[in-house]
């Protein structure tokens, strides 16, 4: 139930874009079309799938401290907690090659349409944010993989639906200042409103 | 071939420290090529870490850090990266000024540190630092490219700056931390909540974009 619990927290109440403000770089330049953001945001889910557990592995083994206590008793000292940034990022690029090739081989039409994304992906904030929150919070390695997906799903629900709205204003007559990104923030926010009366529900 | 033309030294101008073409490297993207409300990079950290000016500040300088000396690395390693790694390399370098800025917080301003929690590992995914990188770093010299990245920086901290005071004096009636309508008698000034939560962020920024744009005359299609 408290797995139920997190998954809902993190896709609606403590959405990536609406709540943190991750991913906003991708989230705001490919959302001119639904096909896309499709794309994007599948990827995105894949992925964070993936690199949240595969950096809470890292995590528990080898960058906490007393981490390494099992290659021996004399690592139990260690502390790599500072290496932390640079071996999350590390993880996420190499995951983001491995799952590039193996979709490659295994799908070639997922490919064709996640392919030109997936090298994206790398640098998205909401990926290593993840990770990050997931080392803070001290989540356990089911909560965050639950975590993980929830946070690409919560990201992908965030993408399509502002796509959605843009695909639409292309007709509307806004003024030329507020074109493009202007008048993008603005609808984000009041996307960020919608989002807010998900706030308290809990099962 | 003859020793004469060996002798014969190459004179070369030397350009002075300020000149016209470098001084645009920091002014431009003050204004005209404003890394957020133009080339729309960084919005990430420039809305999440905004409720108040102080962090904001903090925030502001460990960018403006982290851009000089990674554009500095890249621009002295320029020649010896081979465009196939140059990501990863990249990364590294960006993520090790990133760590160096983590552990002085850490170590000099723990309140800080713990306010802006993961903002500052997301430095390194600050895309306004990649894309200096990749666009001007990898292909000029490094005084040159010292002067970009404080240009860069310094327009990415005026927005998130501007962001700040005004969410913060609307959201919370203070300026830094200073009860600004308190001491002027003004008691019981409507503070707009809505500031304080994310929507305000992306509210006053969107009005930022559209004033500056409006001035700058750029137009998206």
């Amino acid at each position: 139930m408290d797995l139920l619990n997190l998954g809902i927290k993190s896709i609606f109440i403590e959405n990536m874009v609406f709540a943190y403000f991750l991913g906003m770089c991708s989230f705001l330049a490919v959302s001119k079309k639904v096909s896309t953001a499709f794309g994007l945001g599948l990827a995105v889910i894949f992925v964070l799938t993936i690199t949240v557990p595969m950096n809470w592995l890292l995590n528990e083994y080898v960058l906490n401290e007393g981490a390494l206590t099992w290659l021996g008793p004399q690592f139990a000292e260690i502390d790599l907690t500072f290496l932390r940034f640079i071996m999350f990022i590390a993880i996420i690029a190499a995951m983001v090659q491995l799952v590039e090739m193996i979709v490659e081989k295994v799908s070639p039409s997922l490919y064709g349409s996640l392919g030109i994304f997936l090298p994206l992906i790398a640098v998205n904030c909401a990926i290593l944010g993840s990770s990050l929150f997931m080392a803070q919070r001290d989540y356990t390695i089911a909560e965050s993989t639950v975590f993980g997906f929830g946070s690409g799903f919560g990201f992908f629900l965030a993408i399509i639906a502002l796509a959605a709205i843009r695909e639409k204003l292309r007709y509307s007559n806004v003024p030329d200042g507020l074109k493009g990104l202007g008048i993008t923030m603005f609808i984000t926010g009041l996307m960020g409103i919608a989002f807010m009366s998900f706030m308290g529900i809990s099962i | 071939m003859s020793t004469e033309t060996l002798e014969a030294p190459i004179v070369k101008e030397r350009e002075p420290l300020l000149s016209k073409r470098r001084k645009k490297f920091v002014t431009d993207p003050l204004s005209d090529d404003n890394p957020i409300t133009i080339q729309v990079l960084g919005i990430c950290s420039a809305l999440a870490v905004t409720t108040q000016m102080k962090p904001t500040f903090v925030m502001a300088i460990s960018v403006i850090f982290v851009m000089v000396f990674s554009n500095l690395t890249i621009s002295l390693m320029r020649n010896l990266v081979p465009t196939r790694v140059r990501i990863i390399v990249q990364l590294a370098i960006v993520a090790t000024l990133v760590t160096l800025v983590n552990e002085v917080l850490k170590a000099y301003a723990f309140d800080m540190y713990k306010e802006l929690s993961v903002f500052i590992g997301l430095i390194i995914t600050n895309c306004i630092v990649m894309g200096r990188l990749e666009a001007f770093a990898l292909g000029n010299k490094p005084y040159d490219s010292v002067l970009d990245g404080l240009g860069s920086g310094l327009g990415y901290s005026w927005i998130i700056l501007a962001v700040a005071f005004f969410r913060e004096i609307w959201g919370s009636g203070k300026v830094f931390g200073y009860p600004v309508f308190e001491k002027l008698g003004m008691e019981g000034v409507a503070l707009n909540g809505l500031m304080v939560s994310p929507v305000g962020a992306f509210i006053v920024l969107g009005v930022i974009i559209w004033v500056q744009r409006t001035k700058t005359g750029y137009v998206e299609h």
